[in-house]
């Protein structure tokens, strides 16, 4: 595993600022295999845990499911979470997090759109927000995360993923904070970068686990409880 | 700012605080702030840019500039506009959400006549909002 801390080059407003209003398209074969089955399947229960999305809002509501949405990465911001460890490390407070997010009944969910938080979230809260996960899931219920690979850089831009049909998705690049001056301000950074091993590792609870790998320096992988 | 043009509209201004049950029969602003129950059935609420309402909601159309901690039950479309930060559930048969609003929960779309006419209703509100970026 690969770690980062902190940019190599200090965030400049202005173009975070215009980066947040460009819209690039990928394909996503991860994507593909979850609109087959959405499209086939009716009344799923799906929790999609990027930035408040009208388009996926949108797009899965269209198709008669229910969407379920929460901003994970912009919840694990709360400055009440810090904490340090027995050994005096900074640390988030996994428990208390997961006293406040995720709460809902074990096995609820058909579908989770875990996107690219693994790569930007602390540390210290990815192990038990994937625990949590497989909670929720029902038994063959599926999750779709990102992970860049190892050529990705510290200010690799974080992305929030709008699905616009079939295996296509937009990309718009985020920043955090609710408000609007927050918007404008810092883009989350990469944290790290999982190697194969440690993602298999990451989701071993799972029963099956399939990796995609995109042009864009990241690797789609689709997984089954 | 949007306040619904109807003829009889009942408005809760910045400075005022509400804490119980609030029932009606006409369309009700409210721009300050609303703590309990809100009932309007057959009638819209609106929660101005500066409300903040704490409240589970049961309207016909509900729009939300301000912020809501609480479920939106709308008989017939719930709408968050860009500044809406918004946390509950939404159960309704059309939902509008613009690009910039901030929303934590689950979202029911309920047929109106069966599933298509959901999908085509939720549809064209979405269009006409012109939400989703360049994706339409």
């Amino acid at each position: 595993m690969k770690l980062f801390r902190g940019s190599s080059v200090a965030s400049d407003h202005g173009t975070a600022t215009a980066q947040a209003r460009a819209r690039l398209t990928r394909r996503s074969s991860g994507v593909a295999e979850l609109t087959k089955m959405l499209a086939t399947e009716s009344t799923l229960c799906v929790l999609d845990l990027g930035s408040t999305s009208a388009a996926n809002i949108r797009y899965l509501t269209e198709l008669g499911h229910r969407i379920y949405s929460e901003d994970l990465l912009e919840a694990s911001a709360d400055p009440a979470l810090a904490m340090k460890n027995s050994e005096g490390t900074p640390v988030l407070d996994d428990k208390r997090f997961l006293s406040e997010n995720l709460i809902h009944p074990s096995g609820q969910f058909d579908m989770v759109f875990f996107w690219n938080l693994a790569d930007y979230m602390d540390e210290s809260l990815v192990k038990p927000v994937i625990g949590r996960l497989w909670s929720l899931l029902k038994p063959g219920g599926v999750l779709l995360a990102f992970f860049h690979t190892r050529e990705a850089g510290p200010d690799a831009p974080c992305y929030r993923y709008h699905i616009v049909g079939g295996d296509m998705l937009e990309m718009q690049h985020i920043q955090t904070g609710r408000d609007a001056s927050a918007r404008s301000g810092s883009s989350p950074h990469l944290q790290r970068v999982f190697n194969n091993r440690h993602i298999e590792n990451l989701f071993r609870d799972f029963s099956s686990i399939k990796f995609f790998l995109a042009r864009d320096n990241v690797r789609e992988v689709l997984v089954v409880r | 700012m949007d306040t619904p043009k109807t003829a009889e509209l009942a408005h809760i201004g910045r400075s005022v605080t509400v804490k119980g049950e609030l029932s009606g029969s006409e369309d009700l602003f409210i721009d300050g702030q609303v703590e309990g129950t809100i009932e309007l059935r057959g009638n819209n609420l609106t929660i101005g840019p500066h409300g903040f309402v704490k409240a589970h909601v049961n309207a016909k159309d509900v729009v939300v500039q301000g912020k809501l901690e609480g479920n939106i039950q709308a008989s017939q479309r719930a709408q968050l506009q860009k500044s809406a930060v918004a946390m509950g559930d939404i159960v309704t048969k059309r939902v509008a959400i613009e690009e910039g609003a901030f929303f934590k929960g689950k979202i029911d779309v309920q047929a109106e006549g069966g599933k298509g006419d959901a999908a085509e209703h939720t549809k064209s509100e979405m269009k006409s909002r012109g939400v989703g970026g360049s994706s339409e």
